[in-house]
């Protein structure tokens, strides 16, 4: 029997293919359907304290409209209502998830102030979240900050999480740093748990009919996996965090690549939403498949073979490669 | 007790009275009306929060159709055995009377929980006096009645102990509005003192007499003359006991919280020679004053009738003190033709039977929460000290018709020194009640402190204005009525000072805190001269802040309250500032405190940019300003506006004599023309070079202030320099012009119909044919081109296609300016009707929005045309609408029929070719009745010049020969709900009726109670959790008929379908119903996407469009047609923009995700049904034969 198990964050999980956040994973409904599917873990759809100020203030904004401003109605809504806050909602979900799963479900939180930040993470982990995953995301659209100050505010964030609640983080980090495996030590040190590469960002077309920006997020491709594929090999065993891989993954080749790589986990969205939870299954067989015809016994013996903390020169290893792509580029014929 | 369970609180009378009706009750059956439906709602809301009562169970709370249906459900769970009770007022009481006969004649204790209320007369009114309880006198309940906040929550529970001993049934009575929404400080009665007034063996007693199939009993039996009289007499004893077992009551009641009431309570000098008696919050106000006229000397008093049924002479007697001379007896009722009004006969005979002399009076005051005062009082007792004191008279008005009224001095200060009294003018919108509600709750937190607020509201449900009066000190708050001299006015919005004499109530050195968009050192100039004379006069301090700029910046809208609010904390001195401030701060968060930070934070920035931008003026010496309050209304305007309308809106309706009303209720239409309200600051403008006019505005304008009209090149001469005007794009009008023309002081700001405008500038993202602009540049530029714009023809009727969006634009709307909210969904559809048949329209129109944006004064939207024709309306009732409207429709025909007779008899007189032509015209279409008006005036001229009794008939009922229109008019709330059975009745006679459901499935002029409309998985209130049963299917219900024309129509989503609908309802010669899908405040949405929203509802199939006209099946074809197109976005896409159905994802999740699959279900399948009908062959619908 090939054994499939592996470690993340410190949670044991019967096999490394994780459902990353997802729509699939708003609601209670759709979680467990991920659970019976096979997921090893759940990742639920993060939880951005910008929407849920946005949302409890348009929520507010309309529930106050017209309230106390005739003597018939002194309101339009039943008066509990009123009470209610978008975190809420989500929270309910993930504590009654948590409750009726036996994998992990795992929290997303994007904050965008300190306290929010903190605050969302204690009622995460009251709701009962295996770990919380920090989805750093934040455009830097002032140009007069450097990477350095942005990547403190980050690091300060994971601090603080840190010091506010005592599960399991990942962070869940973007590709576009100067030195990205130095930014990974830092979080690190810092008190991430584990690292999850790389998180895909919102950038909006423009609709040509209305010249207005059209925000929309295409699915990933098979082809996206390069980039995590390389910082994963890169950071291996080297940072003393576990790996999460996502981007990119259609087939069990995709999961097997990661794993070669260095990846404890490996997380799918686009896969799922293009052939539905049930795909799970077919990533898992293929992985086994895999192993199996490669005469390997288990995913520890296949993670990390390809790692760069294995090969002597890593450095030299990606330039190398660089070199012969560039050499290589039309000798066959191409 | 302990020091904790003693605790004082603050509220108001309903909340004080639901929470002991909660706790002693297991089931509640109710219906919404004003001013009892927040009792109701409290108790639904507990229900659902799951809060026990003191047996720990749960009560039920259960919404019925109508206050009739409550009051059987009532009677049904008494006999079943339950504890019951219900919330009601005015017509709602009248409603239940049947069953308050058969609940008292079977001795079932209840109590019935009543915001007393005035009934619909000559008027409808919401608020405030005791017509209604008095009207169902005669049930055989007991009736108890409160003065005070404190009063209504200590007697509820003192009538539910009564009850369940003497098994006599009990109206508890609290006056509507001014103590049901007063909030006071009051002290709660503790579970356990609430517990130990309740006897257990006596609901034991209640549930064994329940019907029960384990020991059967006959109940609600059928009488002969030989047994009825003998049994109706039995109940004497129990009756006989009751005056006692009240007062039983109110001593345990005494033993247990310290409280201690009477049956008749006195207050006053211990010998009077004068007495007032009356019942209510008048008392208070009676007694307050007789205190401070008896601690002058005065020899006067006052006796409150606590318990006025069974009406107890004994206890009355003895509590009139022997030395009383005189007597007068307020009567807060009208009975018109009787000896007196009800109190005043009780008092007299209970006098006469004992043989006591005294001299009694009788009058009536406070009729529709008119403010009862201690002048007013003092007035009463100098005219029993007259040698001839008037009898039946009034007080509070001026009655110069029949010289009933009493003199009195409106600003006679009884109050104590300690009390501080202060107002705040604010806006329906800037939050000013919610933060005053707030500040009482602040002021009286600390105990020994008390405090009070009162909240009047204008009648708009857009711009509306409201006036805060709170009160604060360290006794209880004891002054029922309006305050007259306040020390702190706050005015929170800068315009009222241009209409309203704000300052009128401010007592000299009073504090005046003004939000002004002007700064500290400017502001002064912008003061009308009255209001500059007020601040030097009586020596105010001024204080000015931009709060309207500061909750801009701060990005919390419209919403000024937490900035004003703290500016009267940190100017006031009621507290200590820094206390002040931590505890408004507190209060934020514990409002806002589950949502996030953000709102919070705002709100916290709010209160410390409050105390950063509020500046003290120095006050000149002298007044400068040059201009002053703007005039109500234009010094041009009628008579009849000027000297009523224009005092009313200018907040002098109070003064108003008795001889310049109507003495039958009947008012000129279309004075909301005069009242220019300027309720936005951003208003539509029309851009004309990228118009394709359309008039895709025009017709989902809902205040009626886009107007277009066409006209010669020639028609531009004399106009102003900025008057728009484009070439017109119509094919046949070479060399005309187009003019679209925004009325600006009209216009809500709504942006409806820039939502709307299907242009989209090529060159501006974003930029449509019609936008929202700043009102203030362009207003006097505009008043001149509204001005112009008036003086250009009309377009002529009969030249204006009325079958397309495009045409109607040109029709003169006869509804216009009205007050609904800004945004309305329902005002475009009535627009349109008046638009189409506006000249020989007659409206019956159900109580609900539609009443009171239609009919509410000061000033009504429905006007006559130039040619003086227009909409007749008229308000009956909320349940009988259907009926009323029918009416009109029998006594139209019956007298058209007459008209045709005795036309018909004489041909040989007036010419029979014209008599003919009229007998045999056609009156269908625009040119039919344009050319059937020309004979009429023809025959009319001819009939004028004859003096036989046939013509001069003929002449009176000569308008009948024009076909009439009517319209019955109403919401779900009528249609479904209420008024269900008389909607389904006339629509099963065969007569030409046009009913209009404006749908916006919820009671929205009572604040968003369920209806049988409310749709699936819809949060309302009755339905918190979710409504989890389907709506109402009215338009196949109708269609099962087989001959009434049906259509289910949404202007936002295909307006050419509306119009096709209107047009076939109006011309189809039997029964119509049209359900117009109505976009609402309630359903939580930005108003200015409802019509966008309009259109999603019929695009997911949720609110498919269609007609069933029998004519077509008359001609053997299908008679319905779908039009609107299969589903093509998904129902989520449409409701959860709307928070209606948005909140159960937070209040339930799953149970949100659960509902709205049923409801695609049950979306999908309707949509199927639909088309399955849509192609069945047209024999397959029930035949619609030829009348013969």
């Amino acid at each position: 029997v090939t054994d499939l198990a592996t470690d993340y964050l410190g949670l044991k999980l019967a096999h490394p293919v994780v459902a990353s956040a997802s729509p699939l994973a708003r609601q209670f409904d759709g979680i467990r359907r991920l659970e019976d599917a096979g997921a090893a873990a759940i990742v639920m759809p993060s939880i951005y304290e910008e929407e849920i100020e946005a949302e409890d203030a348009a929520f507010s904004s309309l529930m106050e409209h017209g309230t106390l401003a005739q003597p018939e109605a002194a309101g339009y809504f039943p008066g509990h209502s009123a009470e209610l806050g978008s975190l809420e909602g989500r929270v309910e979900t993930l504590h009654r998830a948590a409750a009726a799963c036996d994998v992990p479900v795992i929290a997303s939180l994007n904050g965008s102030t300190p306290t929010g930040w903190v605050e969302f993470a204690h009622q995460l982990e009251d709701a009962g979240a295996a770990a919380i995953e920090l989805n750093l995301y934040r455009v830097p659209t002032d140009p007069a900050r450097t990477g350095e100050e942005v990547e403190r505010d980050w690091l300060e964030t994971v601090r603080l999480v840190r010091n506010a609640v005592s599960l399991p983080l990942a962070v869940k980090l973007g590709p576009w740093l100067s030195s990205p495996g130095n930014f990974a030590t830092k979080l690190v040190e810092n008190g991430a748990n584990g690292l999850v590469m790389f998180n895909r960002f919102y950038e909006p077309d423009i609709d040509l009919q209305t010249l207005t920006p059209q925000p929309d997020l295409k699915l990933s491709r098979a082809y996206e996996i390069r980039q995590p594929l390389l910082w994963i090999a890169l950071l291996a065993r080297r940072i003393g965090a576990s790996l999460a891989a996502t981007s990119g993954v259609e087939t069990h080749e995709e999961v097997v690549k990661y794993l070669l790589c260095g990846a404890d986990v490996v997380m799918t969205t686009s896969s799922l939403l293009r052939h539905g939870p049930e795909h799970i299954a077919t990533l898992k067989s293929g992985l086994v498949d895999w192993i199996d015809q490669r005469g390997f016994d288990s995913v520890a013996d296949i993670r990390g073979r390809l790692a760069a903390a294995r090969l002597a020169h890593p450095e030299a290893y990606v330039r190398a490669q660089y070199v012969s792509i560039l050499t290589g580029y039309g000798q066959d014929g191409k | 007790m302990t020091g904790a369970a003693m605790a004082t609180e603050t509220m108001d009378g309903n909340t004080a009275v639901a929470h002991i009706a909660y706790r002693v009750n297991e089931v509640c059956c109710i219906y919404p009306i004003t001013p009892s439906s927040p009792m109701a709602e409290l108790a639904d809301e507990w229900s659902s929060k799951g809060i026990r009562n003191i047996w720990g169970g749960i009560p039920v709370v259960q919404e019925m159709q109508s206050e009739g249906g409550a009051a059987g459900a009532v009677h049904g769970s008494l006999q079943s055995g339950a504890l019951t009770t219900t919330f009601t007022a005015s017509q709602g009481l009248l409603l239940m009377l049947p069953n308050m006969f058969k609940i008292a004649g079977e001795l079932t204790p209840a109590v019935f929980h009543v915001a007393a209320r005035s009934i619909a007369t000559q008027a409808l009114s919401i608020f405030g006096d005791h017509q209604d309880i008095m009207a169902v006198r005669a049930a055989g309940f007991g009736m108890i009645g409160a003065a005070s906040v404190q009063e209504a929550h200590d007697l509820a529970l003192i009538a539910q102990a009564a009850t369940l001993k003497s098994r006599v049934p009990f109206i508890h009575f609290m006056d509507g509005f001014r103590t049901s929404h007063e909030v006071n400080t009051l002290t709660l009665v503790p579970d356990e003192a609430i517990r130990a007034m309740i006897d257990d063996d006596l609901v034991r007693a209640h549930r064994l007499r329940a019907l029960s199939p384990e020991h059967p009993v006959v109940r609600g039996t059928a009488h002969n003359p030989d047994t009825y009289f003998q049994a109706r007499e039995t109940t004497n004893p129990y009756y006989a006991a009751t005056p006692e077992i009240v007062q039983t009551a109110m001593d345990r009641f005494a033993e247990l919280t310290g409280r201690a009431y009477r049956l008749f309570r006195y207050e006053g000098h211990d010998a009077p020679e004068r007495l007032v008696i009356s019942m209510g919050s008048g008392a208070e106000v009676a007694r307050e004053t007789a205190r401070w006229m008896a601690a002058k000397g005065d020899k006067v008093g006052a006796l409150q009738v606590v318990l006025y049924r069974p009406f107890s002479t004994a206890d009355f007697l003895a509590a009139v003190p022997d030395s009383v001379k005189s007597i007068a007896v307020l009567d807060r009722t009208k009975e018109p033709g009787g000896t007196g009004e009800p109190l005043y006969q009780d008092v007299v005979t209970a006098l006469a039977a004992a043989g006591r002399a005294v001299r009694v009076i009788g009058g009536r005051y406070g009729l529709s929460s008119k403010d009862f005062r201690p002048g007013m009082v003092k007035a009463v007792f100098d005219e029993l000290a007259a040698d001839k004191p008037k009898n039946n008279f009034t007080v509070g008005i001026d009655d110069d018709v029949f010289g009933t009224s009493l003199d009195f001095d409106p600003d006679l200060d009884i109050e104590p020194e300690g009390t501080t009294r202060a107002l705040f003018y604010g806006l329906g919108a800037d939050g000013t009640v919610g933060a005053n509600k707030n500040s009482v709750k602040i002021l009286a937190e600390e105990q020994g402190r008390y405090a009070q607020g009162y909240f009047v509201y204008d009648s708009h449900k857009s711009g509306a204005e409201t006036i805060s009066h709170l009160r604060f000190g360290g006794a209880p708050i004891q002054a029922p009525y309006l305050i007259r001299q306040a020390s702190f006015v706050a005015c929170h919005k800068f315009e009222f000072l241009e209409k309203l004499d704000v300052l009128g109530a401010a007592a000299p050195g009073a504090t005046f805190l003004l939000n002004a968009p002007h700064p500290p050192d400017e502001v002064w100039d912008a003061l009308p001269r009255s209001v500059q004379a007020h601040i030097i006069d009586k020596k105010l301090k001024f204080l000015v802040i931009d709060a309207s700029g500061v909750a801009q910046e701060l990005g919390l809208g419209p919403r000024v309250n937490t900035i004003l609010q703290t500016c009267f904390f940190a100017i006031s001195g009621v507290l200590p500032r820094d206390e002040a401030i931590a505890r408004i701060k507190a209060s934020i968060e514990k409002s806002y405190g589950r949502k996030g930070g953000a709102i919070v934070r705002r709100n916290f920035a709010a209160v410390d940019a409050a105390l950063a931008q509020l500046h003290e003026v120095e006050v000149p010496k002298e007044v400068t300003a040059t201009s002053d309050l703007r005039p109500p209304v234009p010094a041009d305007a009628p008579d009849f506006v000027r000297r009523v309308t224009g005092e009313m809106l200018a907040g002098r309706g109070d003064a108003i004599p008795v001889s310049a009303m109507p003495p039958d209720g009947t008012f000129p239409p279309g004075t909301t023309s005069y009242e220019k309200r300027n309720i936005s600051d951003e208003v539509a403008a029309w851009d004309p070079d990228i118009c394709i006019q359309c008039g895709q505005c025009s017709i989902v304008c809902p205040h009626s202030v886009i107007r277009t009209k066409y006209y010669e090149e020639s028609g531009l001469e004399g106009a102003p320099d900025a008057f728009p005007s484009a070439p017109i794009n119509a094919r046949g009008f070479p060399g005309s012009r187009y003019t679209l023309q925004v009325y600006v002081e009209d216009c809500t700001g709504c942006a409806l119909c820039v939502e709307n405008c299907p242009v989209n500038s090529p060159t501006e993202p974003g930029r449509k044919a019609i936008n929202l602009v700043d009102k203030r540049p362009i207003l006097e530029t505009e008043r001149q081109n509204i001005a112009f714009f008036e003086t250009l023809p009309l377009p002529e009727r009969s030249r204006v296609n009325f079958a397309n969006v495009r045409g109607v634009q040109f029709l003169d709307p006869l509804f216009e300016f009205n007050g609904a909210c800004a945004g309305c969904g329902e005002t475009p559809y009535l627009k349109l009707l008046s638009q189409l048949f506006g000249d020989r329209l007659q409206i019956a129109n159900a109580t609900g929005c539609s009443s009171i944006y239609g009919g509410n004064l000061p000033t009504t939207p429905w006007r006559a045309g130039a040619d003086g024709r227009g909409p007749a309306w008229s308000n009956s009732l909320f349940e009988d609408n259907a009926e009323f409207g029918l009416g009109f429709r029998l006594a139209i025909d019956k007298q058209t029929e007459t008209a045709r007779s005795l036309l018909e008899g004489m041909a040989g007189e007036v010419g029979d070719e014209l008599v003919q032509a009229i007998l045999t015209a056609p009156q269908v279409t625009e040119s039919d009745f344009t050319a059937q008006r020309q004979r009429v005036a023809a025959l009319r001229t001819k009939l004028e010049e004859r003096t036989d009794e046939a013509s001069v008939t003929l002449l009176s009922l000569i308008d009948y020969l024009v076909r009439r229109s009517v319209w019955i008019v109403g919401g779900d709330g009528w249609a479904y709900d209420i008024g269900y059975g008389g909607v389904d009745h006339v629509l099963a006679q065969d007569r030409d009726v046009n009913l209009l459901v404006l749908d916006t499935e919820v009671y929205s002029n009572t604040g968003g109670q369920s209806s049988k409309a409310t749709p699936l998985g819809a949060s309302a209130k009755f339905a918190a959790a979710g409504k989890r049963v389907p709506r109402k299917d009215l338009a196949m219900q109708a269609i099962a008929y087989g001959y009434i024309y049906v259509a289910q129509i949404a202007m936002g989503a295909n307006p050419e379908q509306a119009l096709v609908a209107f047009r076939e309802a109006e011309a189809y010669p039997g029964p119509s119903l049209i359900l117009a899908y109505s976009h609402c405040i309630a359903h939580g949405i930005e108003m200015r996407d409802g019509m966008k929203q309009q259109a999603r509802a019929a695009a997911s199939g949720y609110w498919p469009l269609f007609r069933y006209d029998p004519t077509r099946r008359r001609r053997g074809e299908n008679p319905f047609r779908l039009d609107s197109p299969r589903p093509r976005l998904k129902l989520e896409d449409f409701a959860y923009r709307e928070l209606r159905f948005r909140v159960l994802t937070k209040l339930d999740p799953e149970g949100a995700a659960t509902m709205l699959r049923q409801a695609q279900a049950a979306a999908d399948e309707r949509y199927r049904n639909y088309e399955d009908l849509a192609g069945r062959d047209g024999s397959r619908f029930l035949p619609n034969w030829e009348q013969p």
